[in-house]
């Protein structure tokens, strides 16, 4: 077993930011917004330097998609206490249309290419929530997957996860390599403390391109519109319950 | 003067004599003279003025080289004293980090504004009245104990711009943590960082960065507090030299409680090498309370920061080895004085993040509170109050970023823009936040709101590290001698006038042009951006007016000036007043520079705080020139003299009982 766990990590705007939709509808205002670390990759990274703690893994290795700024985010890995991280280069364009999809052929390629044992992502990120990446790198990978981790333990080459999910939680063993994907109850993460923020500046961020890794970027979706929920409307107040069900009567609610 | 004195006499050389005692007989320092037996006040402002020459050139201080040293000045401050614009230190607002350091800051930012908003509890930590053990291991674990502290020493090695951004994070949350981890390291330890030499950076440096020992600064006495120069703690040095033994007891020292490390202010006699006699000279000491006999006394019961510890300090019989004496034996004053200088730009940074908390928690009331059918925010009086805070915040700002900047690039002469911004930021602060309190109405009085929290913890701030009434003593006096030195050199060259025809000429010239309020070719043009032009040239006018009311003063008191308190108040008020003008314009110049988005509002502050404050300068001269201020100061001092004698309000009541 190599020991070494991957963990990825997004940046993603700061979720006390007050969201703001461009004029054009083509998306959210990001231009000198406050952006970090997706909560839940922060948990991800977490767990991934508690098991180095435990000194059941030997490796943390922090990685990012996106364009120059996603390496303050690998920085904020660092400072958590992962070992290295890896850039991989994504702007323009390309960092617009970039989905799950592809970053999961990104995952699946550098877990191959790093010799991961683990590799443990957010269970979603804060501004697409799409709950996607994780599943279809396992699923490129064909590794079991524990998703919805709210506790992880290592037993040997396997895996013990208990899900959090519809009904109640779930306790399944997996075996490694494995992809694991954090949800909230699975641990409190750790302040980056200054001095750990300066002997991050130290520790090395590899730059990787996605053609390196043979990855193909290309959307297949094009976002059309982006827009507000609607406002919330005033209600109406009625005076008796007949009333009432002839109002939903007349607005076809029921 | 001068010019109707020269205009009455052809003879130049009869001005000599007109030019009274401040340059007669001059050895040293022009009007600062009577320092030398200075009793009353400001013996940190008297001392400090009478020091600073002390420092610059022994005692081979000539008039020459004094004159050099001050004509030489890059202080802005000293210049206006002068009626100089000395722009090298205020233009362009300084830019001092480099892009890895600019980068580190703002990974810094983060996770310290996240502990302060998430770990941090400002109303229990004042409840308490101390800061919570879990928050307290949670910022020695942050390393906010060490920011300063070489890298190799256990601590950050943060520059002095990285620093008050931090510090302004901290002040922006809770001033009683800020307190406490200033006075550990801003104070605490700093003569260490300053004077201390390598082996004693080397054995305290590492546990005080990681917050393991704590640190005070122990200077004041139940008799001596802005009269710092007569402390009576005591440290007698051994007849075999090896340790000194200490006794004394220090009032009011924050973190005395749980300090391990002790920076000790004590008087050392020493024989003067010139007239063999024993005199007592001020001598610091790094004391551990491990060298036993040091003990320290409960928390004293406070208005404000609470949560910081403040408390007694007594020294009984302590055994402080030779080699703990920071710096030269007898030469503590400047250590202190230095150790206060160098910490007080923290004081505006931390401040200035304060307003802008108090100053959001305005905003969101007056935008969201709807009285008389608007919201407050429409009505003028809210608008007077929020536009005028802002300003504040603004002011102070760009106050404490440029002298942490000027700090970073090297420059030496700062103390009286240190001085400067401390005076204004602990005022300003208060100001804002009783403005807060007032828009917020009765909502701001209550306990819930925090804002009745920080008005407290502020009170003290135009008190400690140098009361303000001080500093501005300090700040004129400071100013005071510079010009005096100046004119000093005026009456050299007066007595060669042939020799010195060009000189004299040029500031005869100079003189009558300023008298008659015609400009003297002193401009901003070309240094401050054109469209802040008009702003720029209320600025330089001011300038001119103030230079030639100094002189004047100079003329008319002489040596004497040192004892005209309501002169010198109203000087350093002057004096304040300038400085922020030319802070905003520089800061204002930059952001137009660079069209920044908020150029053109941050133009509108600038004017507007360039209009009022020309106005106040410009009102406070005409005061000092007018004759009814001598009965206005008269007035005042007999009102005072009055009241002392009758123990109380002397007029009986209206009611006759």
């Amino acid at each position: 077993m190599s020991g070494r766990v991957l963990v990825g990590v997004k940046r993603v705007i700061d979720y006390a930011v007050k969201i703001r939709v461009k004029p054009d509808n083509s998306g959210v205002v990001t231009d000198g917004v406050k952006h970090s670390m997706n909560p839940f990759c922060e948990i991800a990274v977490e767990e991934a330097v508690k098991l180095k703690e435990k000194k059941l893994i030997k490796e943390v290795v922090a990685v990012s998609c996106g364009p120059q700024q996603s390496q303050e985010t690998i920085r904020t890995a660092l400072a958590m206490g992962a070992d290295r991280g890896i850039h991989v280069e994504v702007a323009g364009k390309d960092y617009e249309t970039l989905g799950p999809l592809q970053v999961s052929k990104i995952m699946a390629a550098l877990a191959k290419k790093e010799d991961a044992q683990l590799l443990i992502l957010g269970k979603q990120a804060i501004d697409d929530d799409c709950n996607q990446t994780g599943q279809m790198t396992a699923a490129l990978l064909d590794w079991p997957q524990g998703t919805f981790a709210s506790e992880v333990s290592l037993d040997g080459d396997k895996v013990k996860v208990v899900r959090e999910i519809d009904g109640g939680l779930e306790t399944i063993k997996i075996s490694t390599p494995a992809v694991l994907t954090a949800d909230l109850r699975l641990n409190t993460p750790r302040y980056a403390t200054l001095p750990n923020i300066m002997k991050a500046k130290k520790k090395k961020i590899a730059n990787v391109k996605p053609a390196d890794l043979g990855v193909d970027l290309t959307s297949r979706l094009e976002v059309l519109k982006v827009e507000e929920p609607p406002q919330r409307e005033a209600g109406v107040k009625v005076e008796t319950v007949e009333d009432l069900v002839g109002k939903l009567k007349e607005t076809g609610r029921i | 003067m001068l010019l109707r004195k020269v205009s009455q006499s052809s003879a130049l050389c009869g001005t000599i004599l007109r030019i009274p005692p401040v340059l007669s007989g001059g050895q040293r320092q022009a009007g600062v003279v009577a320092l030398q037996n200075s009793r009353l006040y400001a013996s940190e402002a008297a001392q400090a003025v009478l020091e600073k020459p002390a420092a610059v050139g022994s005692d081979a201080a000539t008039k020459v080289e004094n004159k050099a040293a001050a004509a030489e000045s890059k202080s802005f401050a000293v210049g206006i004293f002068k009626g100089q614009i000395a722009t090298a230190q205020v233009f362009p607002f300084p830019s001092v980090l480099s892009q890895e350091q600019e980068q580190f800051l703002r990974e810094l930012v983060g996770p310290v504004g996240k502990f302060f908003e998430e770990v941090n509890d400002a109303a229990k930590n004042d409840a308490l009245e101390k800061v919570e053990d879990h928050t307290m291991e949670g910022l020695k674990e942050m390393g906010a104990f060490g920011l300063q502290v070489p890298a190799d020493l256990n601590g950050l090695g943060l520059s002095n711009t990285q620093y008050a951004r931090l510090v302004e994070i901290v002040g922006g949350h809770d001033l009683g943590v800020g307190i406490t981890l200033g006075a550990h390291q801003s104070i605490g330890f700093k003569g260490i960082l300053l004077f201390g030499n390598p082996a004693q950076k080397e054995k305290y440096l590492p546990k005080l960065a990681t917050g393991e020992h704590i640190a005070a600064f122990c200077l004041t006495e139940p008799a001596s507090g802005s009269d710092a120069a007569s402390i009576k703690t005591t440290a007698v040095q051994s007849p075999c030299g090896q340790y000194f033994t200490l006794n004394g007891s220090k009032i009011w020292i924050s973190n005395g409680g749980l300090a391990e490390i002790f920076t000790v202010f004590a008087k050392t006699p020493m024989k003067d090498p010139k007239t063999g006699e024993m005199k007592d000279k001020i001598t610091a000491f790094v004391v551990e309370r491990s060298f036993g006999g040091v003990t320290s006394g409960p928390p004293e019961k406070k208005m404000g920061i609470k949560a910081s510890n403040t408390a007694e300090v007594y020294f009984d019989n302590v055994r402080v080895p030779a080699d703990c004496v920071l710096g030269e034996v007898g030469g503590g004053f400047k250590v202190a004085m230095n150790i206060l200088n160098n910490g007080r730009f923290g004081m505006a940074a931390a401040l200035s993040g304060t307003m802008k908390s108090s100053i959001a928690k305005a905003v969101d009331h007056a935008a969201n509170r709807t009285q008389f059918g608007s919201k407050i925010h429409n009505y003028g009086v809210i608008q007077e109050k929020m536009a005028r805070m802002t300003m504040l915040q603004y002011v102070t700002e760009s106050m404490a970023y440029m002298i942490s900047g000027n700090m970073d690039s090297g420059a030496t002469e700062f103390q009286i823009e240190a001085a400067i911004s401390k005076i204004f930021a602990s005022e300003a602060a208060w100001n804002v936040t009783d403005e807060c309190i007032q828009v917020m109405g009765g909502m701001g009085f209550m306990k819930d709101a925090g804002v009745e929290r920080i008005m407290r913890d502020l009170r003290i701030f135009r008190i400690f590290e140098g009361t303000n009434d001080i500093l501005r003593l300090f700040v004129a006096l400071n100013g005071f001698q510079s010009a005096g030195n100046q004119l000093k050199g005026l009456q050299k060259a007066l007595k060669n006038p042939l020799g010195n025809a060009g000189l004299l000429a040029g500031e005869l010239t100079k003189r009558a042009k300023r008298k008659a309020g015609l400009s003297t070719g002193l401009t901003l043009q070309g240094t401050v951006h054109p469209e802040l032009a008009q702003s720029g040239e209320l600025t330089v006018k001011a300038i001119e007016q103030f230079g030639l009311v100094i002189e004047e003063m100079l003329i008319k008191h002489g040596k004497k000036i040192i004892d005209e308190q309501f002169v010198l108040k109203r000087v350093a008020d002057c004096a304040i007043d300038l400085y922020a003008m030319v802070v905003v314009l520089s800061r204002a110049s930059r952001s137009l520079s660079q069209g920044h988005a908020s150029a053109q509002y941050e133009k509108m502050l600038c004017e507007t705080w360039c209009m009022e404050a020309s106005d106040r300068v410009m009102r406070d001269i005409k005061l000092l020139r007018s004759g009814e201020s001598r009965k206005l100061f008269k007035n005042l001092r007999a009102i005072s003299t009055a009241l002392v004698e009758n123990g109380g309000p002397v007029s009986p009541h209206p009611l006759g009982f």
